[in-house]
């Protein structure tokens, strides 16, 4: 089963997030916030991770960013969360290493298949 | 796979509730011009979440409205605008604009729109006319480009070879273009370096695709979307280059069996259909949010609280076991003593049990007492004067359902503060007094209640005044002599509200009768003190809960009776000697400097064979807004706590009575309610010491 780690500071999000990806057959951890998120993907390998972009303590840029330089996620889809008027975040987070990102708002359906991009 | 959105509209509406006290505290705390980044970055994540959140979960109002906000607080962020007051102002109002639709939505009802509309103006005046595309609607509904007949097209890939480290496959690309119709791949393989001089981390590789799809060209763009910085690629259309479109024109074959593979798929109907759903179907829309029945409302536990509950049920199933063991042995002296350690123990068990629930309904005053800053700002600015806030005990924890009632009261009286209490700073300076006025709330634990101070520093009540006006309105008598403090108290007697006091603020119908009814509906109590030219204090003391309380049971023919025990100053036999009667069958009894009224419960209550003669009974001496009475009772039963349930809600309403409670012989006893029994017997006292016997009318008693 793959494992998809998770990442946004709003509860309802990650919830949503979680439940869709849970009910697809993926195997689902959730993090706060890039710092959390950063924890639990040095303790455990994923194979990918969907993060929102404005979270308090780490940011999901900056948690891109570690991730990449780190040998077991140099491969690793990396998607951001950003929203319509984040648009220049886009850049900022390929330039991280973002592999992809998905824009908010969008439904559980349009998120499995942009995931569909990158793991299958 | 269908997903129901509803199952999250909870936690949504809960964290979104949240962000908005978060982001007006933050704003109060923020000084224009020396904001800090991280206070910003706060506000700006709130508001950033609730947008999200609304959009996915289908409440376009709110995240077009968030929209604007968002928008400024980015600028701000992102130092391309300074901060000024009017940006604080007019976030504030969006957040109350913010609260009331998410509100509404709760209650799932369409929210009022005019507000938002007219905020959202201002707020994009500020922004200066800049245009505010990519509202959510147009992120989910891209039209759909679909062709009518299927076209074929050349698409050429060639990544750079850094391309796997950016976490990119193209064999997930090349599924799905797959998906979008009839797909030819070639590979090409002509840069693909001899074997020692291969990194095996690059992409050598790279395609040529035919795609014939009744898909667009931008079905395809999007499959290349997060990688078109990182590889070539064209797209073209093209007519005869590859053999097929021919035959596509004149076999219908083929283009009917491509769009019928390329619908199943793909994501791109799913969305379209939903926004369908949105517009149009707004019945099913609501039904969906059925679920979220807006009068559940949750409570957050510690997981401490939750813990310690858990430790407490093992050992309560400990002593269990523990009693059923003795129970099987034959009873020997030692398993009696046994029997009664063990009973012991679960009486210790139950009563740390009982207070570990009551405490997870606790929460701390800090959610009353959060909303102040907010008012103080907003009423101090209208009536300019200059207030500061002091908040004191704010990890005071209070029973859930008393903080809900208790809301109201507290903000009638801090306006009060605001608007009769504290003088304008000219005023303030003439006195000698700091321009700037103080107000502060001080919450803390005293015995098993908890007392929440409402003073300020002002000009304390007008005691002549109060006085002239308690006259004129026939409360007192010209020639009552009344203390300070009586005279003070006029002020929560009905019918006390007069013109003189009632301003756009404080004098909204609302008289200090209706605080002290509020107040003493959760059992508690309110007092005023206050010194001319140093400030007042509003006083209200409240028990720790609603659901429990110390009672003294009472005995009253054959009929028990429990009166709470925190309202009895003493019980005593009577001295028949020290009995006068004041007329219309009222007796007081003479106790040190007091008179106390008697009460008798069972004429009250129409109990026959209650033991009448005054030297046979008990008085129990009650206290109810400092005044006392006597209830007379034909003996004193144990002390006990008792579980309190609502006669209102099982029954009906009942003069005189709070509630009721199940003994443990299972006997249903009924709480006396003081300040009911009071007013049910006809004493009534206006603020002097006289007793009046005869009620008005206008008093309000029940038939």
């Amino acid at each position: 089963m793959k494992k998809i780690l998770a990442v946004d500071d709003s509860a309802s999000m990650r919830q949503m997030v979680g439940f869709t990806l849970k009910k697809a057959g993926f195997d689902v951890v959730e993090a706060k916030d890039g710092s959390e998120a950063l924890n639990l993907a040095k303790q455990q390998g994923f194979d990918a991770v969907i993060s929102d972009v404005n979270m308090p303590v780490m940011d999901g840029i900056t948690l891109i960013r570690e991730l990449r330089s780190l040998p077991d996620y140099k491969f690793t889809p990396l998607l951001m969360l950003t929203t319509e008027s984040g648009l220049d975040k886009k850049s900022e987070g390929k330039a991280a290493g973002a592999t992809g990102w998905i824009v908010k708002p969008f439904n559980p359906e349009q998120l499995l298949a942009v995931l569909k991009k990158v793991i299958r | 796979m269908s997903i129901d959105l509803s199952q999250f509209f909870d936690v949504f509406f809960e964290e979104s509730f949240e962000g908005l006290d978060a982001m007006e505290s933050e704003l109060l705390n923020l000084e224009p011009g020396k904001e800090d980044q991280e206070t910003i970055n706060t506000i700006f994540r709130a508001a950033h979440s609730i947008k999200g959140g609304s959009g996915t979960f289908g409440f376009t109002a709110v995240s077009d409205f968030t929209h604007v906000l968002e928008t400024l607080l980015d600028q701000i962020r992102n130092g391309q605008r300074q901060l000024v007051a009017e940006h604080v102002n007019l976030l504030l109002k969006a957040i109350d604009c913010l609260r009331a639709m998410l509100t509404a939505l709760q209650a799932q009802e369409e929210p009022e729109q005019q507000e938002a509309n007219e905020l959202k103006q201002r707020f994009e005046a500020i922004l200066n006319g800049e245009n505010s595309t990519g509202v959510p609607e147009q992120a989910i509904s891209e039209p759909e480009e679909q062709a009518a007949l299927p076209i074929t097209f050349q698409i050429d890939f060639k990544p750079l070879p850094y391309l796997f480290k950016t976490g990119n496959e193209p064999l997930y690309m090349i599924a799905e273009l797959s998906e979008l119709g009839e797909l030819e791949t070639q590979a090409l393989h002509d840069e693909v370096p001899k074997l020692k001089q291969l990194n095996a981390e690059d992409c050598y590789l790279y395609w040529r695709f035919f795609l014939t799809t009744t898909r667009g060209e931008s079905a395809i763009r999007e499959i290349f979307e997060w990688v078109e910085d990182d590889a070539e690629i064209t797209i073209v259309q093209c007519g005869g280059l590859f053999e097929e479109p021919d035959d596509h024109s004149e076999s219908p074959n083929i283009p009917l069996s491509v769009p019928a593979e390329a619908e199943l798929p793909v994501q791109a109907p799913e969305p379209s259909k939903m926004v369908q759903d949105n517009k149009e179907e707004t019945v099913p829309v609501k039904d969906a949010r059925k679920n979220t029945d807006p009068s559940t409302t949750s409570i957050r536990v510690g997981i401490d609280k939750v813990d310690s509950l858990i430790n407490m049920v093992g050992e309560l199933v400990i002593t269990q076991a523990m009693l059923s063991q003795i129970g099987e042995q034959e009873i020997t002296e030692s398993s009696i003593a046994a029997l009664q350690e063990g009973l012991a123990q679960l009486a210790h068990n139950t009563r740390d049990l009982q207070e570990n629930v009551m405490r997870i309904r606790m929460l701390p005053i800090s959610f009353v007492f959060s909303r102040f800053p907010r008012l103080v700002r907003d009423i101090s600015q209208k009536l300019n004067k200059q207030v500061e806030l002091k908040l004191i005990g704010e990890q005071t924890e209070l029973d859930k359902t008393v903080m809900e009632k208790l809301s109201d009261p507290m903000v009638h009286l801090v306006r009060n503060s605001l608007d009769h209490g504290l003088e304008t700073p000219e005023e303030r300076i003439a006195q000698g007094k700091d321009p700037v006025g103080t107000v502060t709330l001080n919450a803390f634990h005293q015995g098993g209640n908890i007392v929440i101070e409402i003073m300020d520093d002002g000009k304390g009540l007008d005691t002549e005044k109060i006085r002239s006006k308690a006259i004129q309105n026939g409360l007192i008598q010209e020639q009552d002599e009344l203390t300070v403090d009586e005279i003070n108290e006029l002020i929560f007697m009905p019918g006390f509200s007069t013109a003189d006091n009632v301003s756009e603020i404080s004098g909204r119908g609302v008289g200090m009768d209706v605080v002290r009814k509020n107040i003493q509906a959760l059992n508690g109590s309110v007092e005023v003190s206050s010194e001319a030219g140093v400030g007042s204090t509003f006083t209200i003391r409240l028990p720790l809960t609603l659901a429990i309380l110390d009672g003294q049971l009472v005995q009253v023919a054959d009929h028990t009776y429990i009166i709470p025990l925190i309202s009895i100053v003493e019980s005593l036999q009577i001295d028949i000697a020290k009995v006068s009667n004041v007329g219309k069958g009222l007796q007081v009894l003479r106790l040190r400097d007091e008179y106390i009224p008697i009460l008798r419960l069972y004429d009250i209550f129409n109990h026959k064979g209650a033991r009448e003669e005054l030297d046979k009974t008990l008085l129990v001496v009650v206290e109810n807004d400092n005044y006392k009475v006597g209830i007379l009772v034909d003996d004193l039963l144990a002390q006990q706590q008792v579980v309190i349930k609502s006669l209102e809600a099982n029954y009906q309403r009942v003069d005189g009575i709070s509630g009721a409670t199940i003994l443990g012989d299972g006997t249903v006893s009924l709480i006396i309610d003081i300040s009911g029994l009071i007013k049910l017997s006809g004493l009534r006292r206006p603020g002097s010491s006289e007793l009046l016997v005869d009620l008005k009318a206008d008093e309000g008693i029940p038939a």
